[in-house]
């Protein structure tokens, strides 16, 4: 589920708040998008994908981490966040993930 | 209250709904795509991507990858759509490339038969938007409109990220694009997918088809909802104390994990038969199976990590709404499905159409009713509308958490759904029904958003019971559907249609080619008695 919103990292362009899925963000009074509604999330990390600013980390648990969970730690997590929108190759000076694909090599080998 | 007119309205945009807009505009429509969500974002594409049936024009290739298709679904497929299907796919997959969609290569080829999720739906949003289509995001419709003679005429809901703001489109050709239901049960993805199209279109008369085929279940490490499964191919699974779990192939494992989950054991996976030299190319092949177990500290190669498994419904099932004519359409004149929403029997027959078929059926579909409702406006004056459908809409006193709860109790578990037995799926109806006669009697309640939870609730129900009442006329096992130890019988290779509200039925359809056909049934045995 998604877990931490860097209020440091985040530029306030409201994309997090449009493309999730089930609308779990809402604008903050700064901007900065705050979780309004974590039960929602669905833990599809498109959020992570599309922020620009890398300010957004995306726990793998369909559960919420308990309190002091360093899955919702800014400062332990670091380089995590923004993570999927490294792997999906979207960002200045990046190739798309899609150029590496490979599931070719797998889905051949089931048929073979 | 905003008020549109549009030639074509598609609702969802998944793939099906956004190959249906490009469809419609192509044809020279004015088109409105409302989505419950983000169109580009929303769906299990956008966020698990889609191996796809591509087949190249070879006619051989062709004919072969058909017939395989058509065994492998127990019969119940229909072998010319399943032509027409690769044949659209391939053709589309093409214009995905000629507007450059970033395909890998190998030997100097472009190899198109993957689609990464995030890419796929983020160009195919741009190329809806510059066809000149209005996108209207976090719109969930709840209900169809219809004119006087019962033509289905636009679509209302609400605007969630505007106070809730209702909103009309009318329009003279419909397509849903909805996706399946999934129950919200979190598999990554499919909590969008609540069968809310299909509830809209049953409160029109809309007949279903293949929902007995709805008991998809997929692995996903325990901890999360990951439900990618091509990498299990790799997998060797463990009980807890570190025996060996028999399966006859890794992936065909399904079954027997499903039993021993079922019975209360854990089971871990470890994708410990993976090649060294494969381990890059699997990470960079599904890069979104990898991450959360990235971040949750597993390497795969080398940890056991427990598995669980988490029901897909009619999202990787195959039931979904009947579809009557080559250009997708459903029994209520002027409503088009297309996609998830749609049964993809046509496809699939009794068997999952995930992993490739889906895909492609949700590109060619979309395409094909993108068109016919582009056909069908162009033939019709802007209609006279009027909202129709009930269950949600009008706000009453049930709450819809603990109805969504109370569905998911009779289809979530492994012994209820997965394992069906007839008692079982008896009761479960009992129970179903009566949640139904009280939210009919009671509604359900809920203010502004609220309201789109209030008609996922009521959309779940109607789902289950449809899945269920599908279940229980069909007297064998075949394909997804498993009941009891009962075999496969050869009297049953035909579809079996549902449909109804307030009152469900069931009745059998004819197969494909009536020299297929079953024997003549005896009286207590024909359409109509099998409820
Ligand atoms: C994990 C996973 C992996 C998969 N992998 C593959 C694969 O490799 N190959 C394959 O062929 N298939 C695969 N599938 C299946 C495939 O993802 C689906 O068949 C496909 O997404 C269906 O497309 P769709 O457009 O019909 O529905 P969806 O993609 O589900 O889109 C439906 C859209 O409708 C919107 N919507 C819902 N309700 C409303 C409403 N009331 N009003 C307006 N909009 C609404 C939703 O927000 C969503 O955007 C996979 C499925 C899962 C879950
Ligand atoms: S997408 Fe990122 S930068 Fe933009 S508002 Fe959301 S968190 Fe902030
Ligand atoms: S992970 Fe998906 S559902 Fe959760 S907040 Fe991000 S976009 Fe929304």
């Amino acid at each position: 589920m998604i877990e931490v919103v860097s209020a440091a990292r985040c530029v306030t362009c409201d994309i997090c708040i449009r493309v999730c899925p089930t609308d779990v963000f809402e604008r903050g009074a700064d901007g900065v998008p705050v979780i309004a509604r974590q039960g929602d999330c669905q833990t599809c990390f498109m959020c992570e994908a599309h922020c620009p600013a890398d300010a957004l980390y995306v726990a793998p648990f369909a559960d919420p981490v308990p309190p002091g969970s360093p899955h919702a730690d800014e400062d332990v997590l670091g380089a995590a966040l923004g993570e999927y929108r490294r792997l999906v190759g979207w960002g200045g000076g990046r190739t798309p993930g899609s150029r590496l694909d490979k599931n070719h090599l797998f889905t051949r080998r089931l048929r073979s | 209250m905003s008020e549109r007119e549009a030639d074509v309205l598609v609702l969802g945009g998944g793939p099906a709904g956004t190959w249906a807009a490009l469809a419609a505009a192509d044809a020279g429509a004015r088109v409105v795509l409302a989505d419950k969500g983000y169109c580009g974002t929303s769906g299990p594409t956008a966020s698990g991507g889609n191996n796809l049936w591509y087949v190249p024009p070879d006619p051989e290739a062709r004919a072969t990858a058909v017939a395989a298709r058509f065994e492998a679904g127990g019969r119940l497929g229909d072998r010319a759509w399943m032509a027409r299907v690769v044949d659209e796919t391939y053709r589309r997959v093409g214009d995905l490339a000629a507007w450059g969609y970033p395909f890998p290569s190998e030997d100097g080829a472009e190899v198109r038969g993957s689609l990464q999720g995030p890419e796929y739906m983020r160009r195919m949003r741009r190329r809806v938007h510059r066809a000149g289509v209005t996108i209207l995001d976090h719109h969930p419709a709840l209900r169809l409109l219809v004119d006087d003679r019962g033509v289905a005429a636009g679509a209302s809901g609400l605007a969630r990220q505007r106070d809730a703001e209702p909103w009309t489109v009318r329009a003279a050709g419909v397509v849903l694009a909805t996706g399946g239901c999934a129950f919200l049960s979190g598999a990554f993805g499919t909590n969008v997918d609540t069968g809310d199209g299909h509830l809209m279109a049953a409160e029109l008369g809309a007949e279903l088809s293949g929902m007995e085929f709805s008991a998809a279940y997929a692995l996903s490490p325990a901890h999360g909802a990951h439900t990618k499964g091509l990498m299990m191919q790799f997998a060797t699974y463990t009980l807890g104390d570190g025996t060996l779990v028999d399966v006859p192939d890794p992936l065909g494992a399904r079954e027997r994990i499903a039993e021993l989950l079922a019975a209360g054991e854990r089971v871990f996976a470890r994708l410990d038969r993976a090649p060294a030299e494969l381990r890059e190319a699997m990470r960079q092949a599904q890069p979104n199976y990898f991450l959360p177990l990235d971040k949750a500290g597993i390497d795969p190669f080398r940890d056991r990590y427990p598995v669980r498994m988490v029901l897909e419904g009619t999202v990787r099932g195959t039931g979904g709404l009947r579809i009557v004519g080559d250009d997708c359409a459903t029994t209520v004149p002027g409503l088009f499905a297309a996609g998830d929403v749609a049964t993809r029997e046509l496809v699939s027959g009794a068997v999952s159409g995930g992993g490739a078929y889906n895909g492609a059926w949700a590109i060619a579909s979309g395409t094909f009713a993108g068109r016919g409702a582009a056909r069908f406006a162009a033939g019709r004056g802007r209609p006279h509308a009027v909202p129709s459908g009930g269950a949600g809409p009008a706000g009453g006193t049930l709450d819809p958490a603990a109805v969504v709860a109370a569905v998911q109790a009779e289809v979530l578990p492994l012994d209820r759904n997965y394992f069906r037995t007839r008692d079982g799926l008896r009761r479960s109806l009992a129970r179903l029904d009566a949640l139904w006669r009280r939210l009919s009697a009671e509604g359900l309640a809920g203010t502004g958003r609220g309201r789109l939870r209030a008609r996922e609730a009521a959309a779940l129900t109607a789902h289950a019971r449809w899945a269920y009442r599908a279940a229980l006329a069909r007297e064998e096992s075949r394909g997804l559907h498993r009941l009891e130890d009962l075999p496969l019988r050869a009297d049953l290779e035909h579809r079996i249609r549902v449909g109804g509200l307030d009152e469900p039925w069931t009745v059998r359809e004819p197969p494909e080619d009536p020299r297929l056909a079953p024997p003549p049934v005896s009286r207590d045995d024909a359409p109509g008695a099998l409820t």
